[in-house]
């Protein structure tokens, strides 16, 4: 076992020595450094022919000490020698990353970074949509480019494969919608009305809004961590030297997928989760399913469908839209794609819930209530 | 012979190695002597990349024996593996630095974490002597790997693999994708760590110039094993058809040309 670092001063005369002793080794350095830093007498020369090992840290530590004290070095063998000289050649001022602000000014520094940020996005997220409207323009006049092939295989990846989780969220949320209705209206002696909250909440609201908030989740997600992935590893500037526009390949096929499927999607999951309706009033309530159909039919005018229908392409086109240009956003390195994708789902659902606003009072305003 | 027995720093005997059913490596024996600097060459998928993963405990062997600083390395408790990792650095192909750090933070970690109780101000003043000693510029230290080029990256992950002053130094193809100055420096500053500090070195390598400038002896792996091993001028004695096209190949000769222009 090696001994630790250590020194003793002597004094000869009018010069002062420093003579080390020990393992001037990482590990075995101990406080030695705080005690050189401590230490203020002035030094002539320092002593290294007792000591055992030296390393890098050794050499700095002795160097640092003989620069702040004016010393000489001796009683080196010629690597330790070396050493000294690779250290003392490396002594350079430390760059320290600037000092942080007074923490006023940083939050003040980070509203407007934000605010400057959300700008820019918007602004972004505008440009990107307007370039997905002229890639789909240049393919309508070039059929030719259109992707086929990458376009169905979305729809599968986007559509197919989602009516499984789709379906079982919808059911779900048709079940609960009924029995909490039913629980609040038995008090006022109106179980029947279950029927109408059931069928004209699911078309007119929650079976398009579900559907977006899940394959925001799904696919919005999967398209920005897809694009993502793909700028890193310069597939996507790879493509734009073979003459492929990422545009027309990659994002045009998946908005189209989504803008497509979003109303198939979004239908399906409203008829779930009235068959999970009507399941819940057959079982808790005793209507008979024939019963309910005949209800829904009297009490869901045909507008709540078409509320549904026309809401959910526009759902599909912000997801689409968002999530493929978070991922176009992705720069530098592996951090990126994690927070774009995140990005990505926020906006998405952010954006849809407002749009449904909107389109809560837009239908309203129309008349169709 | 006893002497020498103790100069062996890794020993590598009977390794497989295998994924499904692709094997990589079968009966893999491997000497590397202490202060040496071994090339590891081999075309591409001889598994040069999972040899030292096996070696350094990130790809557990399906069989064989894997010993370091004459302990074996595998089947250890973690303490026993930490004082183990203590005395190695690793440098992976792309740098492998913490994105999320900036580059003298990323050198810092080692040090932090193996010697928690080390003076925070001299935590700094070694990783900036060991930046600029990588060949780095000191103005390097504050920037995020993300900032860096390639070659950059790589000196900052030698810089951290330096960061314990280790005995033993891995390197996956230090001056791939490097410009021929850039390799050439990487080459000398090999050398010349290894000679002040004693390094040994394990280094995979494609670049024949490297070879000649600083390998003490080079280990062959083809059809699954470690087919030679020795000097360039032992390697060339040798008749098999792979190592004499290596090195007699049209590249092969212009580095021979390149190392004696230079004496």
């Amino acid at each position: 076992m090696s001994a630790n670092a250590d020194f003793t001063a002597e004094t000869k005369g009018d010069a002062r020595t420093l003579r080390f002793t020990g393992d001037l080794s990482l590990a075995h350095l101990g406080d030695l450094s705080d005690r050189l830093d401590a230490y203020e007498d002035e030094v002539d020369r320092i002593d290294l022919s007792a000591i055992e090992r030296m390393d890098t840290v050794g050499a700095w530590v002795v160097h640092k000490f003989a620069r702040n004290h004016d010393a000489a070095v001796d009683g080196l063998d010629p690597d330790q020698e070396n050493l000294i000289e690779q250290v003392e050649h490396a002594d350079q001022p430390v760059a320290r990353p600037p000092k942080p602000a007074s923490p006023f000014i940083r939050v003040l520094d980070e509203v407007g970074a934000a605010t400057i940020t959300a700008m820019h996005t918007l602004v972004g997220l505008l440009g990107f949509f307007g370039a997905t409207l002229v890639a789909f323009g240049n393919v309508i006049r070039h059929p030719r480019r259109f992707r086929f092939n990458a376009t169905v295989h979305r729809f599968e990846v986007v559509g197919v494969s989602a009516l499984g989780i789709i379906g079982l969220m919808s059911f779900l949320i048709g079940i609960v919608i009924a029995q909490q209705g039913a629980v609040q209206l038995r008090q006022f002696g109106a179980e029947v009305f279950t029927i109408n909250l059931v069928g004209r909440i699911t078309l007119r609201e929650l079976g398009v809004l579900m559907t977006a908030i899940m394959v925001a989740g799904r696919s919005g997600s999967a398209f920005a961590a897809q694009l993502g992935t793909m700028k890193l590893t310069e597939e996507i500037d790879a493509m734009r030297t073979i003459g492929v526009s990422p545009m027309e390949a990659l994002v045009l096929p998946r908005t189209l997928s989504a803008v497509l499927l979003m109303p198939l999607l979004g239908f399906y999951s409203s008829l779930i989760a009235i068959i999970g309706g009507g399941l819940l009033c057959w079982v808790s309530l005793g209507i008979p399913p024939v019963t309910f159909i005949q209800r829904i039919r009297e009490v869901v005018p045909i507008t709540d469908l078409y509320v549904g229908l026309v809401k959910a392409p526009v759902f599909g086109l912000i997801i689409a839209v968002a999530g493929c240009f978070q991922g176009m956003q992705v720069e530098a390195d592996a951090e990126q794609v994690g927070l774009r994708t995140t990005a990505a789902v926020v906006q998405a659902i952010f954006l849809v819930i407002v749009l449904d606003a909107f389109f809560a009072m837009f239908f309203t305003w129309i008349g169709w209530i | 012979m006893a002497g020498e027995k103790d100069d062996i720093i890794i020993s590598v005997r009977g390794l497989k190695n295998s994924f499904g059913e692709q094997v990589v490596h079968e009966d893999l024996d491997l000497d590397v002597r202490r202060g040496e600097i071994i090339g590891v060459v081999g075309g591409s998928g001889t598994g040069k990349s999972v040899l030292m993963r096996s070696i350094i405990g990130l790809q557990p062997p399906d069989e064989g024996e894997v010993t370091v600083f004459g302990e074996s390395a595998l089947g250890q408790d973690e303490t026993q593996a930490i004082e183990m990792r203590k005395r190695w650095g690793v440098l992976f192909q792309g740098g492998a630095l913490f994105s999320t750090l900036t580059v003298a933070e990323n050198v810092q970690v080692p040090l932090r974490e193996f010697y928690p109780d080390l003076d925070l101000a001299l935590i700094d003043e070694i990783a900036s002597y060991k930046i600029v000693m990588s060949g780095l510029d000191a103005s390097a230290g504050p920037k995020f790997p993300a900032e860096l080029s390639g070659g950059m990256k790589k000196r900052a992950g030698l810089a951290r693999a330096l960061a314990l002053d280790p005995d033993l130094l891995f390197l996956d193809e230090p001056t791939a994708g490097l410009d021929p100055i850039g390799a050439a420096a990487f080459d000398a500053l090999t050398q010349s760590l290894q000679k002040t500090l004693g390094l040994t070195v394990f280094l995979i390598t494609h670049d024949l110039d490297t070879l000649y400038a600083i390998c003490d002896r080079v280990a062959v792996l083809a059809d699954k094993k470690v087919i030679a091993v020795g000097t360039i001028d032992e390697l060339l004695a040798t008749d098999h058809p792979w190592i004499q096209e290596y090195f007699n190949g049209p590249r092969g000769r212009a580095a021979v040309a390149s190392t004696e222009k230079q004496g």
